[in-house]
């Protein structure tokens, strides 16, 4: 099969009704990709294809034929969605933020906290209560990359 | 600027953010096979035959016969196998393990076993297996019972819970010279290497490699020593790296979950509120195996009688076997179980004093000077009364009370306390040490502590650059490797930062009087490197006797007031959370957002427990083990949190912190149980589905 990842052309030998995740994680080497369930209901796998967040352990690779994928790798190290993350801790495990991050980058302009909560209703995680990640979410979006206010009376 | 106190990068997060932290799916080693585990597919009975239905070209396959050791997963008892010989005891359990290069062909590979099945037991109740009982007496309980103006009784239930940690159970195990080396996602590195040498036996060295973990919540406590032997076994035969990585389904249907209980309650108080007798049996649905179930049974009995002062008390506790997989450590360890009782029946008896519930809890909540259930005397950093006082006051809690009145909405309140560390003389048994190495540009902590995502290394990193007054960025964490680091104990009983972290904290002030004044740089310069490492002293002043249960369980408790406020659909009885306020006092807090996290994360995980988490048993098996039908609460389940952190510093602790991993974990279930009852519903048991409170609204 033949896509675009991360930016870059590849071309891997993969049975058509290969999982996509199986594709990044094992023929292409990114690990950054995570499997939490294999039924589409954690999000850990979430991925960005032709700019839409995917589960793609739902998604067959020939689905992702002449597609452009992107993964949490495709950001590189300077997102700073992925610096407000680490801030406001909203990756305490990490296995459940790369994509959590592949998630919240689909979101519109402006979002309210409501947005938020929609947008991230299928990734699931089971460390932080999710606070933290609407906290580094609506940061992003607002610009404000100021270190987190936590504090203690 | 200190570090402590404040809100440092995490030392794992970048990693973490980019997708390059390696968890164990995430790492291959040349001529690597995949493994996978046979289980039993009857609850209780004996193996008759097995036949091996495929090709057996390429694969390895290990039964209890290659075990080089003892078929044992050691740990507090040795009575469960590494692999099943003839008895099986619980649905899900191994018996025989294979491996293949081709992860596709492993699955396919196809094996009939056929049983010689026996009648399972699995209702509690009826078990005659004891595995552990606890008695607890303080004072006349049977005297003050009949002397008391009201006696008020009740029997509460809480069901199975699931860790769902998203990374499932993964280990890798790797031959290397003479011996094994198994990296894995874990919580007690020291933990598997014990259970490692037993099963390999004295001729196979072994060393043990935590590898990024991704959660844990105690369901990597004590399983990963099973999957890290089956992993070895299959790699020592064939000779070349094995992985065994869970799916959801098997982690969900095979692993630990917490355990049920049923704890009945019968309390003697007088007209004006006060508690004069308590008289509780605790009950706890052990499963198969021993595992860890006598130490849950514990600290379950330790916390029965909530956080408050009676002088009468009698606390009677058993953890019996059964034919379900064992249940094992669940962040609280007991205590979420044993303070939804409590505090379920601390409202019913202020419904029947016909009595505010706020001012029944203030009337009797411990203060310092007081005396536990077993006889601790409380120090000042007791704080029931400060955590209830601003918790009703932040919201409201007495005029929404009445305000919500006759509307869908309902607000309860829960008040709890954590004891931190382990329990008694846990830690004096444990020896647990630390270490800290000079290197060239700073320092190194060296411990086998682990980063489960609760801020491990972090909150360590902070303590240790405070303490020796260098920058956090020059402290760096050894990854926790069993033939590098000290053994520090297991990260489990919310030790990490208040037992470890002052190990670690006194090493520091060790290493800083022998630097003299110079930089750990310039002294690693001039001199080269050096080592600090110590172990751990407890408070001087702890008296615990095993015997008897009386004395210090714990050197502090953390304290905590829950308040829920959510709606109920009078037609599906669906409940919404609308805002959980959680005002909690652990010492101080290291790391306030990380904390702030451990409360948020520890709350939601506790309403799940509360509202969504069923775990259905059908023939002693799991019979919901999928994310699809096991809901956890998702952003739309999980209501506006308010957070307070107060603070009452621990004199033994780091920089005055105490344990805060399970505290969070102890109010949500009681808090929102009350908030029900404020709308009518006697609820008395969780998870509060709305088949249950259908049910309750019938009764």
């Amino acid at each position: 099969m033949r896509f675009t990842l991360n930016g870059h052309v590849e071309e891997v030998d993969a049975p058509p009704a290969a999982r996509l995740l199986d594709v990044l994680r094992v023929n292409c080497g990114l690990t950054g990709t995570k499997e939490g369930c294999g039924e589409g209901e954690c999000g850990a796998c979430t991925v960005l294809l032709d700019g839409a967040p995917v589960c793609s352990c739902l998604v067959p690779a020939s689905q992702a034929e002449d597609a452009a994928v992107v993964t949490i790798e495709g950001l590189g190290d300077e997102h700073p969605l992925q610096h407000l993350f680490m801030n406001e801790v909203g990756a305490q495990c990490g296995i459940c933020t790369p994509g959590m991050i592949m998630a919240a980058l689909a979101l519109g302009p402006n979002p309210t906290l409501d947005d938020v909560k929609t947008a991230l209703a299928g990734n699931l995680c089971r460390c932080t209560g999710y606070g933290a990640i609407y906290r580094a979410v609506l940061k992003w979006k607002a610009g404000d990359m100021s270190p987190p206010s936590a504090a203690s009376v | 600027m200190p570090a402590v106190g404040s809100n440092v990068a995490r030392k794992d997060g970048i990693g973490k953010a980019t997708g390059r932290a390696l968890y164990a799916d995430d790492l291959t080693f040349p001529g690597m096979l995949h493994g996978r585990t046979v289980r039993s597919t009857i609850p209780c009975g004996r193996v008759r035959d097995i036949k091996l239905e495929f090709d057996q070209a390429g694969f390895t396959i290990a039964d209890h016969r290659d075990i080089p050791g003892r078929n044992v997963v050691a740990l507090i008892e040795d009575d469960q196998p590494l692999l099943v010989e003839r008895e099986v005891r619980h649905a899900a359990e191994p018996i025989l393990l294979l491996a293949h290069e081709n992860a596709e062909v492993l699955r396919a590979a196809r094996v009939e076993i056929t049983y010689d099945e026996q009648e399972p037991l699995f209702d509690p109740e009826l078990s005659t297996g004891l595995l552990k009982q606890i008695a607890i007496d303080k004072g006349d309980v049977d005297a003050a019972l009949s002397g008391a103006d009201l006696v008020v009784e009740g029997t509460y239930r809480t069901g199975h819970q699931e860790h769902v940690y998203i990374e499932t159970n993964g280990v890798i195990a790797v031959p290397e010279s003479g011996g094994i080396v198994v990296y894995g996602s874990l919580q007690c590195p020291f933990y598997a290497l014990k259970a490692l040498k037993g099963m390999l036996g004295p001729n196979v060295s072994v060393r043990v490699v935590q590898t990024e973990t991704g959660g844990g919540f105690g369901g990597k406590e004590e399983y990963p020593s099973m999957i890290a032997g089956h992993a070895a076994l299959l790699a020592l035969k064939s000779g070349r790296p094995v992985k065994i990585i869970y799916d959801r389904v098997e982690d969900m249907v095979a692993t630990t979950k917490r355990h049920p209980s049923i704890v009945r309650h019968r309390t003697g108080v007088a007209r004006d509120g006060k508690l004069v007798a308590m008289d509780i049996d605790v009950l706890l649905d052990g499963g198969a195996y021993v595992t860890l179930s006598p130490v849950v049974l514990s600290r379950g009995c330790i916390h029965a009688a909530g956080p408050y002062r009676c002088e009468n008390t009698r606390i009677h506790g058993r953890a019996v076997l059964t034919n379900t997989p064992p249940n094992g450590a669940f962040r609280g360890f007991g205590a979420p179980q044993t303070e939804f009782a409590a505090e379920v029946h601390m409202d019913r008896i202020a419904e029947a004093l016909g009595m505010d519930p706020v001012e029944l809890r203030a009337i009797n909540a411990l203060a310092p000077g007081d005396t536990t259930a077993t006889g601790q005397r409380l120090r000042e950093d007791a704080s029931a009364r400060l955590v209830l006082d601003e918790a009703v006051r932040r919201t409201d809690f007495r005029h929404k009370r009445e305000a919500y009145r006759g509307t869908n909405k309902g607000i309860g309140l829960s008040l709890f306390y954590h004891g931190a560390g382990f329990t008694g003389s846990g830690e004096q048994h444990l020896r647990p040490r630390a270490r800290l190495d000079l290197t060239p540009t700073g320092v190194r902590i060296a411990v086998g502590s682990t980063e489960i995502g609760q801020g491990t290394r972090t909150m360590h990193a902070q303590i240790v650059a405070d303490a020796l007054c260098i920058p956090y960025e020059s402290v760096e964490v050894a990854p926790p490797d069993t033939s590098v680091v000290a053994d520090s104990g297991p990260t489990v009983a919310s030790r990490t930062c208040m037992v470890v972290g002052k190990i670690l904290e006194e090493c520091a002030h060790e290493m800083r009087a022998r630097l003299a004044g110079s930089t750990p740089a310039a002294h690693y310069a001039e001199h080269g490197p050096f080592s600090v490492e110590r172990g751990y002293e407890p408070p001087d002043w702890i008296q615990w006797d095993d015997a008897t249960y009386r004395g210090d369980a714990y050197a502090t408790f953390a304290w905590g007031c829950d308040v829920a406020e959510l709606e109920l659909d009078p037609d599906t009885y669906e409940v919404r959370p609308i805002k959980l306020t959680a005002v909690q006092e652990f010492g101080r807090p290291i790391h306030p957002a990380l904390a702030l996290g451990q409360i948020e994360g520890g709350t939601a995980q506790g309403l799940g427990y509360a509202l969504l988490e069923r775990v259905v048993m059908k023939n002693g098996a799991m019979a919901n083990a999928q994310l699809t039908n096991y809901v956890i609460p998702t952003t739309l389940d999980t209501p506006e949190m308010d957070v307070v952190m107060v603070e009452n510093r621990y004199a033994g602790g780091p920089f005055g912190a105490k344990g805060l991993g399970e505290l969070p974990m102890d109010g949500p279930g009681p808090a929102v149980a009350n908030a029900l009852r404020h709308l009518g519903l006697d609820v008395r048991e969780i998870p509060a589905t709305p088949e249950l409170l259908a049910e309750c609204a019938s009764r």
